[in-house]
């Protein structure tokens, strides 16, 4: 996983609520057996006509906001399937940082394992950062994730908040699997007292 | 020790250990693995040579990209069949239980856990599929996970997690006639919004909830997760010890009454102390549906569609005004009444036993209209089973229905299963989102009784005028 400290980037203003990972990545596109390659399927229905054209008005259709890092959206973003194939789309695609008033919770877990940041910040707040990233290459934000601050274009700097795990994991692009199997010694423990203490447990063995 | 809710006892029974930041290594009972999340995760541990660590709290099973359709012929679609060809070399390379597609055991994971005995009360059960919150039907804490957290199960038996915050949910009283669970879950998630739920796990208590059976509780369960929930619980009661007993990975004889006996403790101790709590009546909710494209735009069946000029926030207006668009209704119209093409009875919401019991007896005696497609895919291969011994697939056959083989099927448009552009479905499934059931198709979300009347009569109908 890549590290995420400093990013400076283009932002795709997308002022809808609620947008699910069915719109993020439809159905028909998980059945590949691979991480990558989904960026061309992202937001496929708001981004492709029926006969595979492209809608000229859809964001990330329109210059410079092919090139986004960044991704600003109203209330609820990526509710529905835990589909982890929607944050591959969007880093497939080239966003490392979500920012929105709100979040659904298996999404914003995803992300982080994914190396993307996910920011909670104030819809009023989002929608002046949308007014930034219409000025397209001009309204470039940087998110300092060190500092824990977006920095508008015109240098204002606005904090946020970050679970320090997290933060930590991200900093420094480690895979959480690593971590929790220097605790295979606790694990085993709790498996073995519980094992006594509950001895009608029941295992899955098919003959 | 403070109150504590069923939550807090099942989610403190599971800590391994507590690190810094209040994160805990969450202990996980149960890992069900289907083809669509797991190959990346499988293929993780192979390169990072990590095995995968309790097989035996481990089950696979295909469901989300199989046709129901012969099974004895080739699968069709090479993706497909590369994924679930794909799930088949995983479960032998990696020892994991496995119930293949021509196993009667096969079916819709969220229907073969608890038909099975591997989803048993207490439990942490997890599932790289957000539905897995219809575990918790059983009293167990069950949530879906990304594929990554799919990889760390595999590898730890464990999760990193933060404790949720607890929300009740009661409802009290007599559901009315042709009122089903799910318009008691419909009408839950009408109230609070597809956010509501967010950060919490809802427990979901009071005389209707406990006075369902487990297939309607499970129906609850299942779209705790379209209220934005990590997951559903209900307490664990006789019904739920009838339910479980005898069931092949249960425990038995004596194992079994000890587990009733620490079961019975899963229940919030008085006093215990909820974040949110939110109360339903039965009696004030009818036969309900849903008009647009998030699981949240509930109505009445004898209500009429909203008008977005009432909306004073501009950007839900404008998202009322694009439903209404995709969806092609008008403000104000009557929402019985509309024509429908296509009439699906399935997926892990709706697909038990019960379910299909419920929309036979609609169905019996009449036909489906002329130029509706209506399908009935059962859950598992032991509910097909189970119905055709109790002659339902007769009933749903003499009357035009399709009577399939068990899977996820036009739920979610991954198989070849899936509407067509512009089509209509009534639906027992669980999401209307747009493209859901396939692009440009139009899902309407109700009980499977109001599926059947919808098929009949080749229209949204309340399901009262046929009773």
């Amino acid at each position: 996983m890549d590290k995420f400290t400093v990013l400076t980037a283009i932002a795709a203003p997308l002022p809808e609520a609620n947008i699910d990972t069915d719109k993020i990545i439809p159905a028909r596109f998980l059945k590949t057996t691979k991480r990558s390659g989904l960026g061309v399927h992202a937001f496929d229905g708001m981004r492709y006509n029926p006969d595979g054209s492209e809608k000229p008005d859809f964001v990330l259709n329109r210059e410079p906001y092919r090139k986004a890092g960044i991704l600003i959206t109203h209330d609820n973003l990526g509710c529905g399937s835990s589909r982890e194939h929607a944050p591959w789309a969007l880093l497939d695609f080239g966003i490392r940082c979500v920012i929105a008033p709100s979040f659904a919770d298996i999404f914003f877990n995803n992300c982080f394992k994914n190396g993307i940041l996910p920011i909670r910040l104030p819809r009023e707040i989002c929608d002046a950062l949308m007014d930034d990233a219409r000025l397209g290459a001009n309204g470039r934000l940087t998110i300092d994730l060190e500092r824990q601050v977006v920095v508008r274009p015109d240098g204002e700097e606005i904090a946020f908040e970050i679970d320090p795990l997290r933060k930590h994991l991200l900093l420094e692009g480690l895979d959480d699997i690593g971590q929790t199997m220097q605790h295979e010694e606790a694990i085993s423990g709790f498996e073995a007292a519980r094992g006594r203490a509950q001895p009608w447990r029941t295992r899955i063995v098919i003959d | 020790m403070a109150a504590r809710t069923l939550f807090d006892k099942i989610w403190d029974s599971h800590v391994v250990e507590r690190l810094e930041d209040g994160t805990a290594i969450l202990y996980i009972d149960r890992h069900l693995v289907h083809e669509v999340t797991s190959p990346q995760a499988f293929e993780g541990l192979r390169v990072s040579g990590r095995r995968l660590r309790r097989p035996d709290a481990t089950i696979a099973v295909v469901d989300h990209n199989v046709p129901t359709s012969d099974r004895t012929l080739p699968i069709e679609e090479p993706e497909s069949r590369n994924q679930i060809e794909t799930l088949e070399r995983n479960v032998r390379e990696f020892g994991v239980p496995y119930f293949p597609l021509l196993s009667e055991r096969q079916g819709i994971v969220h229907v073969v856990g608890p038909e099975q005995g591997i989803s048993l009360p207490g439990m942490t059960i997890v599932c790289g599929d957000s539905h897995t919150s219809t575990h918790g039907a059983m009293g167990a804490l069950a949530f879906g996970i990304g594929t990554s957290e799919v990889e760390h199960v595999m590898a730890t038996q464990t999760l990193l997690q933060k404790p949720a915050r607890n929300m009740k949910v009661v409802v009290e009283g007599a559901l009315g006639a042709g009122v089903t669970a799910k318009d008691v879950m419909l009408a839950i998630i009408g109230t609070i919004g597809t956010a509501g739920g967010t950060g919490y796990v809802i427990e979901f208590a009071g005389s209707t909830i406990r006075g369902l059976d487990m297939a309607g509780r499970m129906t609850i369960c299942n779209m705790s997760i379209e209220a934005g929930a990590r997951a559903g619980l209900v307490a664990p009661d006789e019904t739920t010890f009838d339910y479980v007993r005898g069931r092949p990975f249960a425990p038995r004889g004596e194992a079994f009454e000890q587990a009733v006996a620490y079961w019975k403790t899963l229940v919030a101790d008085e006093g215990a102390q909820y974040d949110k709590i939110v109360e339903l009546r039965a009696e004030d909710i009818p036969p309900v549906l849903t008009w647009g494209t998030s699981p949240e735009t509930v109505i009445p069946v004898s209500g009429t569609v909203p008008d977005p000029a009432a909306e004073s926030d501009e950007a839900k207006r404008a998202q009322l005004q694009r439903m209404l668009d995709y969806m092609g209704l008008e403000a104000g119209q009557r929402i019985a009444g509309v024509p429908v093409d296509v009439v699906f009875i399935g997926s892990c919401t709706n697909s038990r036993i019960e379910d299909l019991r419920s929309a036979a007896a609609i169905v019996a005696g009449r036909h489906v209209a002329p130029g509706v497609r209506a399908m009935v895919v059962p859950g598992s291969g032991i509910v097909k089973a189970q119905a055709e011994r109790e002659g339902l697939d007769r009933v749903f056959l003499a009357a035009g229905f399709e009577w399939r083989e068990a899977g996820c099927s036009m739920c979610l448009g991954m198989n070849p299963d899936r509407l067509t552009p512009g089509q209509r479905c009534a639906s027992t499934s669980n999401r209307n989102f747009e493209g859901r059931q396939g692009p440009g198709g139009r899902t309407h979300l109700l009980s499977p009784a109001m599926a059947a009347a919808a098929a009949v009569t080749g229209h949204l109908t309340d399901v009262r005028e046929l009773i």
